[in-house]
């Protein structure tokens, strides 16, 4: 991918920043469904500490990837619990640093106002051409949706409908220009201090789908790293947190 | 000739530094020569008269068709005219043999003689070439096969753009034969461009002078080479076409005589037997004048001839001289001392001694 | 070694490198027969616009492609008026996609083909009594063979390679959109490197042949 240039860059800028005052530069991997809260996060975290969080966004995968094959990041943010526990048992994490920073909502959208009802029946009637997801296989919202769309027995009704974003965010991206009529993203895309901030969305209960819990991890590159412990500690406390729920996840 | 039977071109194209706007009537028959240095709308005229100029406005009929009117907008399309248009490249298709290139044309013809091609091909000698692609052959058979290719068509009017000037010339003596059995076998009117006054002098049988995109003279040929008010540029090579006929073969001395209007000439004996027809072209550089029969002198070639008019010539030194002899033209260059010291007036009756003369043939 | 998937991904881009070239063909020709032959002052303009995805990102195409294709776009609605429905997940819109993309990459060798030949052979055949339809099959085509050749290798194999288009457009949707490039580069993210390797691998070997097939064409006019 073109875009590990610019990380590798950064890394390089940062190696040669850290040794020069106490404030640093740290390299943050961000799933992509928490891209928004993330972004508000980090501005606050360079106000309070001085520090520098450089994020990069993408599927979940497509970050375990790069990080086996020598990515520069400090600090992971997954969109599940199981990548970050697998490269704790690989050696690419700082042992005993996983903790999980959100709770993922999954929520059926639809750009269209009153498009979708919310009770879901708009899966059941099947009126609509195109209904997004990300992908199933790299992207745990993806394959969330498979297990809603399993549970409530349309799997195959729908599966030739299905059209899948490489990640979230693209799943997003098909829905929001309309080219997809609804799909399942996540309600940090769509929430907004607390509000559906267009369109119209059902929230798909609990029962559904497993909880997607999102787990964060420091990783080897960043054990040595103060900033990248600091930024950790700053996720967990009170104002990342007030700003993680505003956009829809459960802590 | 009737109105009917000829060609009426009124043509007028515009580039940046350069205008062509010309109005002439053409024969529908024998060769006209379009003569001219190069950029004086030869070729321009050609093609307009082709139809390929897209952008000339004027009119242009054809043997009573109108294949052009701008005014009332009529634009008859090249492929719609019944021409033949030999280039100055051969311009063979490089995918077809020369057999498929000489069907290319016959057959979007209907009504092509079918003796056509078996007439051009024997025509112009290319019948071992056939089964060839054009790049295997030489300069001189290309443009053989091209002349062969456009006579196919059987057109009603034959275009040539200079279809030797890219020649060396054994290639152009290869090739001149055959447009002389062209313009000895075909009855259709022919165009031919050339700024090579002996391809001029040998082929024509009428003359278009050009000069900077407009018309100096026009009409038959030796007329208008025997005219004095041509414009310098060609004067230089000023001189006039004899038409004569063998008469006789000195066996003794290796001397042919030819026989002509109002004289005859004697020169070095020629292959063509008693009675042929030659041309023979006499420069007027090569034309000196006496008052009375020189003798001893080793000039063979002494005719009367009766001054008609002078005109100047290309430098300030020279003068033209038009002469009478028994009813062909002659001119002759002298220096304007010469025409002094000789007293050369109109009406003078003076020998012309002509030095050489160039046989076209 | 290959699994069926993997296969239909192979017979989808076949079909859309086919279906594409083809209709580049049909496209392109009279885009460069005009662009070759033309004095007007929309030349330039034309020619940097068909020349514009040689140095566009894909993604920027893909992104405008999205939203002009899309419901609300202009090319949306009207497929939408014709009763076509939207363009975007399906084998029609990807062959739009992939024939705008790879459009330079057919325009451009024929137009220098034709370029190559001029207007002279035109006006032979027009004296020939050719019609300017018939003198451009009859002649133009079998001259610029070598063009057209040139053409439908390079127009097939940078639709083959494609990637970045179809994932923004494609939905990555078996049989319909999901291409060799997006399958590997799913394999990739699901860490199948296995599988990855033999699509890659075989992606590699076409493209060096293609290649290889292109410059030993070009080889032959040697400067020695």
């Amino acid at each position: 991918m073109k875009t590990q240039g610019s990380p590798l860059l950064a890394g390089l800028l940062f190696a040669a920043t850290s040794m020069v005052g106490h404030t640093a530069e740290v390299q943050v991997a961000v799933a992509a469904n928490f891209t928004a809260p993330m972004q508000k996060i980090a501005a606050e975290f360079e106000k309070d500490t001085g520090h520098k969080a450089l994020l990069a966004f993408g599927a979940t995968g497509k970050f375990y990837a790069q990080i086996k094959n020598g990515a520069p990041f400090a600090v992971f943010l997954a969109a599940d619990e199981k990548t970050p526990a697998t490269l704790e048992s690989e050696g690419d994490a700082v042992p005993g640093s996983r903790f999980t920073y959100a709770i993922g909502t999954l929520v059926l959208w639809s750009a269209k106002p009153g498009f979708v009802d919310d009770q879901g029946a708009v899966l059941k009637k099947g009126e609509f051409q195109h209904l997004a997801i990300a992908n199933p296989k790299t992207a745990p919202y993806g394959a969330e949706a498979i297990k809603v769309l399993t549970r409530l027995s349309l799997l195959d009704a729908i599966q030739p409908k299905l059209v899948t974003g490489e990640n979230i965010s693209q799943a997003y991206q098909f829905i929001v220009t309309g080219n997809a009529e609804l799909g399942f993203v996540a309600l940090s895309q769509v929430m907004f201090d607390g509000k559906l901030s267009s369109g119209s969305a059902w929230i798909v209960p609990a029962d559904l789908h497993d909880p997607i819990r999102q787990d964060a991890v420091i990783l080897a590159k960043g054990k040595d790293q103060p900033a990248a412990k600091a930024l950790v500690e700053y996720i967990k406390g009170k104002k990342a947190t007030a700003i993680i729920q505003s956009y829809g996840y459960n802590l | 000739m009737t109105a009917d039977e000829a060609i009426h071109a009124r043509f007028c194209v515009s580039w940046p530094g350069f205008t062509f706007d010309v109005d002439l009537d053409l024969p529908g028959h024998g060769v006209t020569a379009l003569f001219g240095h190069s950029g004086s709308g030869k070729t321009t005229l050609l093609r307009c008269l082709a139809g390929l100029e897209r952008r000339s406005i004027g009119s242009l009929r054809f043997k009573g068709e109108v294949w052009q009117d701008s005014e009332r907008g009529l634009f008859r399309p090249t492929h719609q005219r019944p021409l033949g248009y030999v280039f100055q490249e051969a311009s063979l298709f490089a995918h077809l043999s020369v057999q498929q290139n000489l069907d290319y044309g016959r057959k979007r013809v209907s009504h092509a003689h079918p003796v056509s091609l078996q007439h051009a091909v024997e025509l112009l000698g290319i019948g071992h070439l056939l089964d060839r692609m054009p790049e295997r052959l030489s300069g001189g058979e290309r443009q053989r096969v091209a002349i062969a290719r456009a006579l196919a068509t059987s057109p009603a009017l034959l275009l040539m753009d200079e279809p030797l000037a890219a020649l060396d010339l054994k290639r152009k003596n290869e090739i001149l034969p055959y447009l002389e059995r062209l313009h000895d076998e075909l009855d259709i009117p022919v165009c031919y461009v050339s700024h090579s006054p002996d391809e001029v002098a040998r082929l024509a049988d009428h003359i278009v002078l050009l000069s900077e995109g407009r018309v100096v003279a026009a009409g038959g040929l030796r007329e208008t080479l025997a005219r004095l008010d041509l414009p310098t540029a060609f004067t230089e090579d000023a001189g006039v076409v004899i038409e004569s006929v063998v008469a006789d073969h000195d066996q003794i001395y290796h001397l042919t005589r030819l026989d002509f209007a109002g004289g005859n000439v004697v020169v070095a004996r020629r292959p063509e037997p008693v009675g042929r027809r030659l041309r023979f072209r006499v420069h007027a550089r090569d034309i000196s004048l006496t008052l009375t029969r020189a003798e001893g002198t080793s000039i063979i070639n002494r005719l009367p001839a009766t001054v008609i008019e002078i005109a100047t010539a290309d430098t300030p030194a020279h003068v033209l001289v038009r002469l009478d002899a028994g009813g062909t033209p002659l001119i002759a260059r002298i220096t304007r001392r010469s025409l002094d010291h000789l007293e050369v007036a109109p009406g003078k009756l003076l020998w012309a001694q002509i030095k050489a003369v160039a046989l076209l043939a | 070694m290959l699994s069926a998937v993997d296969l239909a991904a192979i017979w989808l881009t076949l079909k859309l490198a086919t279906v594409t070239t083809a209709i580049l063909l049909i496209v392109g020709t009279p885009i460069a027969w005009w662009l070759a032959g033309t004095r007007s002052r929309f030349k330039v303009l034309i020619g940097a616009l068909v020349a514009l995805p040689l140095v566009l990102p894909p993604s920027v195409i893909g992104f405008y492609l999205l939203i002009t294709l899309g419901p609300h776009g202009p090319v949306g609605q009207l497929t939408q008026w014709l009763g076509w429905g939207i363009l975007p997940f399906t084998f029609a819109g990807l062959v739009v996609a992939s024939a705008l993309y790879s459009l330079p990459f057919v325009v451009q060798p024929l137009q220098q083909a034709f370029e190559a030949i001029g207007p002279r052979p035109l006006e032979v055949a027009a004296t020939l009594r050719a019609s300017p339809w018939d003198s451009f099959f009859t002649v133009v085509v079998p001259l610029a063979k070598p063009g057209f050749i040139t053409a439908a290798i390079l127009g097939f194999a940078h639709t083959v390679g494609e990637f970045g288009v179809v994932l923004m457009i494609g939905g990555n949707i078996p049989e319909k959109t999901r291409v060799v490039s997006v399958q590997i580069y799913d394999h990739v993210e699901a860490l199948e490197y296995a599988e990855a390797h033999t699509l890659a691998g075989g992606m590699l070997l076409f493209s060096f042949l293609v290649l290889l097939a292109l410059y030993s064409r070009k080889g032959r006019n040697a400067w020695t």
